[in-house]
């Protein structure tokens, strides 16, 4: 799919229609002469340059949330160091670890160097394409963090933002990885138009839904999932995040975010989707992001670790039981 | 827009730092301040202002076409609905969400579309009104919704309200948003650092479950004012969960933070706006 031209008339029929460039809309349009040609239907060049970057790349996993600052990045981040640190399996036996990476395409706010304690180191380009940052021998980043200064802004229109990120998906050398992760900025904007349509061409495992019991956040969630059924991106599941507090000083628990309804657990049974984990709200999570430190490494017993290993083992089965999506062509 | 005295954009780089609920409650307390207060909810994916205040299913009224005019206006959604009150002494609501049918289909538009809504609808069709105040709820980032907004608003008469955790995580995105409001020209108000602090219900100590003290410091180095703390409060994530902002009160208890923290931040701003 081709992107509309930010200059298209409000009643566009759509680069790719029958009647592109023909239709009484386009009368004045600048891009008329292109569209009546039937250049803009001719398939997506930088297709197959996506497929070939990623063709050593066995599953590819969508975070999302409709909400902000529920802890997409926290969640994916601590996922890909779960998956990377798994090697044993349902019967104890030890396992290979994965080789993990993770792309952040949130091009306005990307967390994901901080967290894996990769901040301001940079990517170098070679022949092969642009190397992402090592956080572990098997753990790999790639984030507009690394491409911009410290308080540097990304303010990009929508049509740029899909150039930006088709680069980050095909020029960077990903190399044989089992997982990759794709943190997402919230919303359902032109990031999430142009991640669903690449990935869903070039194959896709599924997408997670990341969200805090807020009801807030839970409105946001079901237009979320609205978005993977209609773009077609099977939906792995559900993970509460913040779920309760647990006070350092005298361990008892408490909700912050009260449930006014049925919850998570009620959106994800009314959706028939899995509920895949619960994380709770440890200040540990947040030091450990701010530091750039693996809470595996500090506090390895703690509830939010087995929260995460807990959705690591989900994950791991679900791609080992289901084959990834690809959209077929016409 | 014409009548509008000073519009208060709240920004952050960051999702989920409180922009929504923080837009609510300065644009609650001004109202209390007997001010005549609009409240524009221009994130058109997550638009959260209706149902915090409880005003979901309400619909928007079309005023018919006046002499001169190729059509009719919107008029906001003024609440409480069920209120006696003066419109004068409601607040006038705008939101996207007032217009889809049903709330949980995502709105999936592409920059150019985002930019001609707001323009076409959010600023020149609603009828406003004379307004004291327009405080302005936005997505996170530096976008199309943004951006269209700055070309839109007279500098001279905005201001941005920043708001942040205190983590780095987010400190990090609102330096970014500082940098794009510098860029753009709009002049900043000050910081905010929501979700400040929990205190446990069972032992009474407060625990900074987002880091501690962020946001004062970012203010500092900025050379911005720093116009407050918010706590973490049960009681109002419940309250906007349920619809039911305008039920937010001070409890007997003298050391209500969240409540002293709000009215605080407002007694600031207003003091800045007009300075």
């Amino acid at each position: 799919m081709s992107e509309n031209p930010e200059d298209a008339p409000e009643h566009c029929p759509g680069v790719e229609s029958q009647d592109a460039g023909k239709a009484s809309a386009c009368a004045g349009c600048p891009n008329q002469n292109v569209c009546a040609s039937g250049e803009a239907r001719k398939p997506d060049p930088d297709i197959p340059k996506i497929k070939e970057a990623l063709m050593n790349v066995s599953h590819k996993i969508l975070v999302l949330s409709g909400k902000g600052g529920v802890g997409k990045s926290t969640v994916t981040a601590n996922l890909a160091l779960a998956l990377s640190q798994h090697n044993e399996d349902d019967e104890n036996v030890e396992v290979e670890p994965a080789e993990v990476g993770v792309l952040d395409i949130d091009l306005c706010g990307p967390s994901i160097p901080r967290i894996l304690g990769v901040m301001g180191e940079a990517s170098h380009g070679s022949a092969s394409g642009y190397s992402p940052v090592y956080a572990a021998d098997n753990l790999c980043v790639m984030s507009t963090g690394f491409l911009l200064g410290e308080d540097e802004a990304i303010i990009l229109r929508g049509a740029k933002k899909n150039r930006l990120i088709k680069d980050l998906l095909y020029q960077v050398d990903w190399g044989t990885l089992d997982y990759l992760l794709i943190d997402t900025p919230p919303g359902t904007s032109d990031e999430h138009l142009t991640i669903t349509n690449l990935l869903s061409q070039v194959g896709v495992s599924g997408a997670i839904i990341v969200t805090t019991p807020q009801e807030i956040s839970l409105l946001d969630v079901r237009k979320q999932i609205n978005f993977c059924k209609a773009v077609g991106i099977p939906l792995i599941g559900i993970v509460e995040n913040m779920s309760m507090f647990v006070c350092p000083k005298c361990s008892k628990s408490s909700t912050i975010f009260p449930r006014i309804k049925g919850g998570v657990e009620g959106v994800a049974n009314e959706m028939n989707l899995s509920y895949l984990s619960n994380v709770p709200l440890d200040p540990v999570i947040g030091k450990c992001c701010d530091q750039g430190k693996s809470i595996f490494d500090e506090h390895p017993n703690s509830s939010a670790v087995a929260a995460y290993k807990n959705l690591a083992t989900s994950v791991i089965k679900f791609c080992e039981e289901n084959q990834d999506f690809v959209k077929s062509s016409n | 827009m014409d009548k509008v005295d000073n519009i208060i954009l709240v920004l952050s780089g960051k999702g989920g730092v409180g922009k929504s609920t923080l837009s609510v409650q300065v644009a609650l307390g001004l109202l209390r301040a007997g001010h005549r207060v609009g409240l524009l909810d221009v994130d058109l994916c997550g638009p959260s202002i209706p149902a915090m205040l409880g005003v979901e299913g309400a619909e928007i009224y079309e005023s018919e076409v006046g002499p001169g005019q190729e059509k009719g206006g919107w008029k906001p959604v003024y609440t409480p609905l069920n209120d006696d009150a003066n419109i004068e002494n409601k607040l006038a609501v705008m939101s996207i969400a007032f217009i889809s049918k049903n709330k949980s289909q995502p709105v999936i538009w592409k920059g150019p579309k985002k930019t001609s809504f707001i323009k076409d609808y959010f600023i020149n069709k609603v009828q406003w009104g004379e307004l004291d105040y327009l405080v302005v709820d936005t997505p996170p980032g530096t976008s199309d919704e943004h951006l269209s907004l700055i070309e839109s608003f007279k500098m001279s008469r905005t201001k941005a309200l920043i708001i942040t955790t205190p983590q780095m995580v987010a400190i990090g995105d609102v330096r970014r948003e500082l940098k794009f409001c510098r860029k753009a020209g709009l002049p900043i108000a000050g910081i905010v650092e929501n979700m400040s602090g929990y205190v446990c219900p069972h032992c009474a100590e407060c625990t900074n479950v987002f880091s501690s003290g962020g946001g004062e410091q970012l203010a500092e180095k900025e050379n911005l004012p720093f116009l407050g703390r918010v706590p973490i409060d049960p009681r109002m994530a419940e309250l906007l969960d349920s619809g039911r902002c305008f039920e937010m009160k001070p409890t007997e208890d003298d050391d209500d933070s969240s409540w002293n923290a709000i009215n605080d931040i407002v007694n600031k701003l207003k003091e800045i706006v007009s300075g």
